[in-house]
């Protein structure tokens, strides 16, 4: 089995689910003819047709509105916003009508729908290319936000999206779209969603993290292990719902918790595992719950990104001062 | 100067004001007996908005959008499409609706803030009112395309105000219908007002309809108060969608004879004077008029019909008042196809607080 990257497994999936699936489409600008500016649909079009593949006029709003009513007709549209600074004037379609149709109708009518957007910083990109607003969509009612971190669980991750009967807005971390690469079993089976993964066991700290952070989270975890500290890695992967019953276990025995995120720090989702913990958890911390996270600034332009994204000494520094709480 | 392109708008209109044809009338129009359905629409939307209205006022409903003065809107285009069509509504569609086969209690229950409203027996592919504006002008383009991709000899219908003209979504959903040629029609029930915003303070095109142009199909305006020029111009839009024609914009041109919403009072901001002189163009008693001069209607069936749309709409409005309200659980258990875990735990509480309320409520 060949080792492929994050992108590669997200066209992978893709096709895997247009095979199976004749209702399942995709759409988006550039994604047909190009293949998408990341190359995640690069072949479908030859191998799907003009059918199966739409290259759209540019309108963000457009994409999702569109996708809801195609979803609402039976279709399973993936659809990609080449970057999510650009999903802004879409997020009214999420809101107002992608996560309400099956409860506005009672289950008249559905939206089997899933927006695919690149997000994050760390590729040197313009501006506008590189926010993390996951949160927003956090926040938004009867949708999930997924968010894989491999190539494997983007390729088992976003086949779940696709075959959930309800709106799924699936953030790819694109500074892990071309590494690491890992094997990918092409077996069509899908990975859980509402679920998180636990990446690496231990018992002095837990550190919860998703999206690209996780490799920055495993590499700190590393360097503790050689200091003797054994932190327990979860990758939240499904921010809504939250599985916080993984992440409350896995506080029990530690006592301690650092999440990291690469959003602003206010108002992040970091925010909602840690009142979590505070309202749950409380009486198995040992220490206070710590955010490792951006800043609450306009994501800078490339030459300062990385001062501004959590960096695996950010983690650690964050750790220690935890693990100075007796 | 070369001119690379140039574009005319058509304006059509069948009855005058007074109900006096102004040219030969389309097959379904000639035999004024074939015409009293659209009457009878018509006065059933008027009679069930008044008695919405008055629930509004008594506290049994909700805000509350009358059409009062665009019935013809309402009656033309939904008598103009076929039952396997899908209608997307923006929130003054009543009339269409009817016609559509959605029950007058399904309307009153979700205007009395009752999820279960939206929920159509009838037209099960029809989508719930839309209350953000033009939003779901690019869902018409979606089911558009589904029935295109699907092959299907079906086209959607989608009913905007002339304010949503003004949003980029409605721009964005129509170019993609002119570029794939997608089966849908796009209704402008141009009421002259949004809100408080009159129709020259919402766009400076000459009319609406020419906004299909840049879009690259075409637009005609019809007189919207006259609902045979309306149906003959959406059946003929429709019949061009379902047969691979492409897209239309349809401009009915109409007055909002009522206040925005119930909520709305429209003295603030418009005269009553103008008001008043717009009730002599008004699409019942054009209609009416007509049949009349045709001998086609009489006093007697006049009384008739107004008693018979009275009880219809009073034994909707029963059936509606008479409708329970729904348990408090259920706000949680139409939200996704299962309900995620860290949800069932919410649902639970709720559970016990009702629970716990209805107790009080017993001791």
């Amino acid at each position: 089995m060949a080792e492929i990257a994050l992108v590669e497994a997200v066209q992978l999936a893709l096709a895997r689910a247009m095979e199976e699936d004749e209702t399942v489409l995709v759409l988006g600008e550039d994604v047909g003819v190009n293949g998408g500016v990341f190359r995640a649909t690069d072949g479908l079009l030859a191998r799907f047709g003009d059918k199966r593949v739409f290259d759209t006029p540019l309108a963000e709003a457009l994409l999702a509105g569109i996708s809801v009513g195609l979803g609402a007709q039976g279709f399973r549209p993936v659809t990609e916003f080449q970057f999510m600074g650009f999903f802004y004037p879409a997020i009214d379609q999420v809101a107002n009508h992608a996560g309400r149709l099956r409860n506005r109708t009672r289950g008249r009518l559905t939206c089997p729908i899933v927006l695919r957007a690149p997000f994050g910083g760390g590729i040197h990109a313009p501006e506008h290319h590189s926010e993390s607003f996951e949160a927003m969509f956090a926040h938004i009612p009867g949708i999930r936000v997924v968010i894989p971190s491999s190539p494997a669980r983007a390729y088992g991750l976003l086949l779940a999206a696709i075959r959930d009967p309800d709106p799924v807005v699936f953030l790819e971390p694109k500074r892990v779209y071309r590494a690491p690469k890992e094997e990918v079993a092409d077996d069509g089976t899908a990975a859980p969603l509402d679920c998180c993964f636990t990446l690496r066991e231990g018992n002095d700290i837990t550190l919860v993290t998703w999206g690209a952070m996780v490799q920055e989270t495993l590499a700190a975890a590393e360097t503790l292990s050689g200091q003797g500290v054994e932190a327990e890695v979860i990758d939240v992967a499904t921010l809504k719902p939250l599985d916080m019953a993984t992440i409350l276990t896995s506080v029990e025995h530690t006592g301690r918790c650092v999440i990291i995120h690469e959003a602003p720090l206010s108002g992040g989702f970091g925010g909602e595992i840690a009142a979590r913990l505070a309202d749950r958890g409380l009486v198995s911390l040992t220490a206070p719950v710590k955010r490792v996270a951006g800043f609450d600034t306009v994501m800078p332009l490339p030459r300062l990104e990385e001062h501004y994204m959590p960096s695996a000494r950010r983690i650690l520094a964050a750790v220690r001062e935890i693990l100075e709480y007796a | 100067m070369t001119e690379i392109a140039s574009f005319a708008i058509e304006y059509r209109r069948f009855l005058d004001p007074d109900g006096q044809a102004v040219q030969p009338l389309p097959a379904f129009a000639q035999d004024p007996a074939d015409l009293i359905p659209l009457y009878r629409a018509m006065v059933l939307t008027r009679s069930f908005d008044a008695k919405a209205v008055a629930l509004q006022r008594t506290g049994r409903l909700g805000t509350f959008a009358s059409s009062l003065g665009q019935e013809a809107v309402m009656a033309g285009t939904g008598a103009a499409m076929r039952p396997e069509d899908v209608l997307l509504p923006s929130f003054r569609e009543q009339g269409a609706q009817f016609l559509r086969g959605a029950a007058m209690t399904d309307l009153l229950l979700y205007w009395g803030g009752d999820e279960r409203g939206s929920d159509f027996a009838g037209p099960r592919e029809d989508f719930p009112i839309c209350v953000p504006v033009g939003t779901h002008a690019a869902h018409a383009a979606g089911v558009a395309l589904a029935f295109q991709l699907r092959g299907e000899a079906r086209a959607a219908v989608c009913v905007l105000g002339d304010g949503a003209t003004s949003k980029g979504e409605v721009y964005e959903a129509m170019n993609l219908a002119g570029v794939w040629r997608l089966p849908v029609v796009f209704v402008v029930n141009n009421n002259q007002w949004a809100i408080s915003v009159p129709r020259e303070r919402q766009t400076a095109a000459q009319t609406l309809a020419q906004k299909a142009i840049a879009a690259g199909f075409g637009g005609v305006q019809v007189d919207g108060n006259d609902v045979i020029a309306v149906r003959d111009a959406v059946e003929r839009a429709l019949e061009q969608a379902r047969s691979g024609g492409g897209p239309t914009l349809v401009e009915a041109v109409t007055y909002r004879l009522s206040d925005h919403t119930t909520v709305d009072d429209a003295s603030r901001y418009r005269d009553d004077a103008e008001v008043s002189a717009r009730w002599k163009d008004e699409p019942i008693l054009r209609l009416r008029r007509h049949l009349t001069d045709a001998g086609a209607w009489s006093k007697e069936d006049e009384e008739r019909l107004i008693a018979e749309c009275g009880e219809e709409v009073e034994a909707a409005a029963e059936a509606y008042l008479a409708t329970p309200v729904q348990p408090v659980e259920s706000m949680f258990d139409w939200l996704y196809a299962e309900l995620p875990g860290d949800l069932a735990e919410q649902r639970a509480g709720l559970v016990a607080e009702a629970g716990l309320a209805g107790g009080e409520n017993d001791g």
